[in-house]
């Protein structure tokens, strides 16, 4: 077990360091660093200044690995604009993305296998009919979109909701569930279809032989079985939630990860694009690790 | 029963075109989302001539026009952008942007990811490794955030745009191209050109690549709808398409900005987005469920699925 996780860690942090070099050398590759580094309205003298300080004029391959040398000694440079470390911030942002993909990530689930396994439970039926084209439409949908008409509709309109910001509860209403949507719906075609191949297995047969309660049988029995492909896909989302958080984040001003990489981007704030990058990459190889060895709990024939 | 007895007799060539047909009709949503995307391609190719001046016309009579009124001409009938463009003229010109980048994104990496794949599958050298080991890079990292930093580094243009997009695409093509090769490599039918004085290359070409190909089409298909979604997503945050250009992503960011007064600048175009993704992805599971013969009977029985 403990082997298995220090080999998966070191292809992780393989994975990092290849992700990191191919942001460098695309950076370095792309032309006078020190105009992609500081913001766009810098003088010259500034520029040059910036270039001999940071090494620009040394050759590429010197450059990485002082660049190495830096992010062993947990030097991730500063922001230009905050004027404070770059790490400090992408850390302090971290969190409030956790939050907000644990939560929307937890809805996901919990309604995706609820109304999958309903909707297999009668293939065909009507319930399942909506239960498809809701998946499908969710797992279609322009998350942005979904996220303006949302604030369209509840804090235009009705002023039910705010449009942006953190704080209350009602906060969180909007994000969690857009953010939520794409993954329930390919998590509801999974779950349907494990269970619909579940149900059908003879052990399901000898339940219901003997008598037990509908409920039971489904979500005691066939539900139990068909847990493992669900929790495989979950992964993967979650992982891909990193992609609507950008999105959600932006649009509803949450002040998580996501929107401080796009801010960053567009302020020309290296180093804290290079923070964020490293921060989530190494929280996706985590998560990663944590799931392969959730499957060893839940299915007791995996060793590692 | 008939139905479906009178499916197989008939004659094979007529008979296959029939039976989609037939299908078809049964799943009013995939018949739908047929006849939505027939309009769609047929607006595509000839909107742009007949109406594609209108899209930068500048109108200061019809600011912020509301959809659905008849005063004005058909053109404005979903209503007017801030400068008093047509929403309807801006929207078949978009399309041209937005499933013309889609296209090309998805052509070039199932073509790069298909090639890679192949030599990855074939050959046993340093450099499968590599191509390997890359694509596990690019796999394992969020696709927007990757694109965000591809463009950012290369700065945002059609070209750059087409590039991204294909390259965070491009591992799911190599793998499965890989792991049709490391099969295919093994039959009878490539022992036999080996041992004929067939060259690698040949080999590869002639006997491998053509059977890979019907696999990656499928899967090109199905990524067609992703790749829509992840262009979109990049020019609505601004680091896609820059303006004078526009696609629908482009232009539900463009009405953000006047979501209180003028909320249909921004919803048409998601909309048409939505729609798009949702048929591609109806007629591909209408289409997965017509391929499974074990499937199949659910769409050609005229009755409801029994239990």
């Amino acid at each position: 077990m403990l082997s298995y996780i220090g080999r998966r860690a070191s292809h992780s942090i393989i994975s990092v360091l290849g992700l990191l070099a191919l942001v460098f050398f695309l950076t370095r590759l792309t032309g006078d660093p020190s105009s992609l580094f500081l913001p766009l309205d810098s003088t010259l003298e500034a520029r040059q200044a910036f270039a001999r300080l940071h090494g620009f004029d040394q050759p590429i391959h010197w450059q990485f690995l002082n660049y190495l040398r830096d992010l062993v000694s947990l030097d991730f440079g500063q922001s230009v604009r905050q004027n404070r470390s770059a790490m400090e911030i992408a850390l302090e942002a971290f969190p409030q993305t956790l939050k907000l993909a644990f939560v929307a990530m937890a809805l996901a689930i919990a309604l995706a296998i609820v109304a999958g396994s309903i909707a297999a439970t009668r293939p065909g039926g009507f319930f399942d009919r909506i239960v498809s084209l809701v998946s499908l439409t969710g797992a279609s949908a322009p998350d942005f979109w979904i996220a303006i008409v949302g604030i369209l509709v509840f804090a235009v309109s009705f002023d039910l909701l705010p449009t942006s910001g953190t704080g209350s509860l009602a906060h969180w209403i909007m994000p969690v569930f857009v953010l939520a949507l794409r993954p329930f719906g390919l998590l509801v075609q999974v779950v349907r279809g494990t269970m619909l191949s579940a149900l059908s297995a003879p052990y399901i047969k000898t339940a219901r032989a003997k008598g037990l309660r509908r409920k039971e049988i489904i979500f005691g029995h066939a539900l139990r079985n068909s847990l493992l492909p669900v929790i495989t896909v979950a992964g993967d989302l979650t992982a891909g939630l990193v992609n609507g958080a950008v999105i959600v984040e932006t649009v509803f001003g949450w002040p998580g990860i996501g929107k401080l990489m796009i801010d960053a981007i567009i302020l020309r704030d290296f180093a804290v694009v290079q923070s964020t990058i490293l921060v989530t990459a190494t929280a996706i190889f985590v998560l990663n690790i944590c799931i392969d060895l959730l499957y060893a709990v839940l299915d007791p024939r995996i060793r590692y | 029963m008939t139905a479906l007895i009178s499916d197989i007799t008939v004659s094979p060539r007529t008979g296959k075109l029939r039976t989609i047909w037939n299908c078809l009709k049964r799943d009013k949503l995939a018949l739908a989302a047929v006849i939505f995307l027939l309009l769609l391609v047929i607006a595509t190719l000839a909107g742009p001539p007949l109406i594609g001046d209108l899209a930068t016309k500048l109108g200061l009579r019809q600011r912020n026009l509301a959809p659905f009124s008849f005063q004005h001409d058909w053109i404005y009938f979903l209503g007017a952008d801030t400068l008093g463009r047509p929403i309807i003229a801006r929207l078949v010109v978009g399309a041209q942007n937005t499933l013309g980048i889609a296209f090309a994104a998805v052509l070039c990496s199932m073509l790069t990811g298909g090639i890679l794949g192949l030599i990855a599958g074939y050959s046993e050298r340093w450099y499968s490794q590599i191509i390997q080991r890359l694509a596990d890079v690019v796999m394992s990292f969020p696709s927007l955030l990757l694109a965000l930093i591809v463009l950012y580094t290369l700065g945002p243009s059609i070209t750059n745009l087409v590039i991204v997009l294909a390259f965070t695409r491009m591992p799911i093509y190599l793998r499965t191209t890989r792991a049709e090769v490391l099969e295919l490599r093994e039959r009878m039918f490539v022992s036999a050109a080996i041992s004929m004085g067939a060259s690698p290359l040949r080999i590869v070409v002639r006997h491998i690549a053509p059977l890979v190909l019907p696999t990656l089409l499928t899967i090109a298909a199905l990524d067609f709808a992703t790749v829509i979604l992840a262009e979109s997503s990049l020019s609505f945050l601004g680091l896609g398409i820059q303006p004078p250009d526009f696609t629908w992503g482009a232009m539900v960011a463009n009405g953000r900005g006047y979501l209180a007064n003028a909320w249909w600048i921004s919803f048409w175009p998601g909309l048409v987005i939505l729609l798009t993704t949702l048929s591609l992805n109806l007629l591909s599971s209408w289409a997965r469920t017509f391929a499974d013969p074990q499937q199949r009977w659910r769409l050609q029985s005229l009755r409801k699925t029994p239990r």
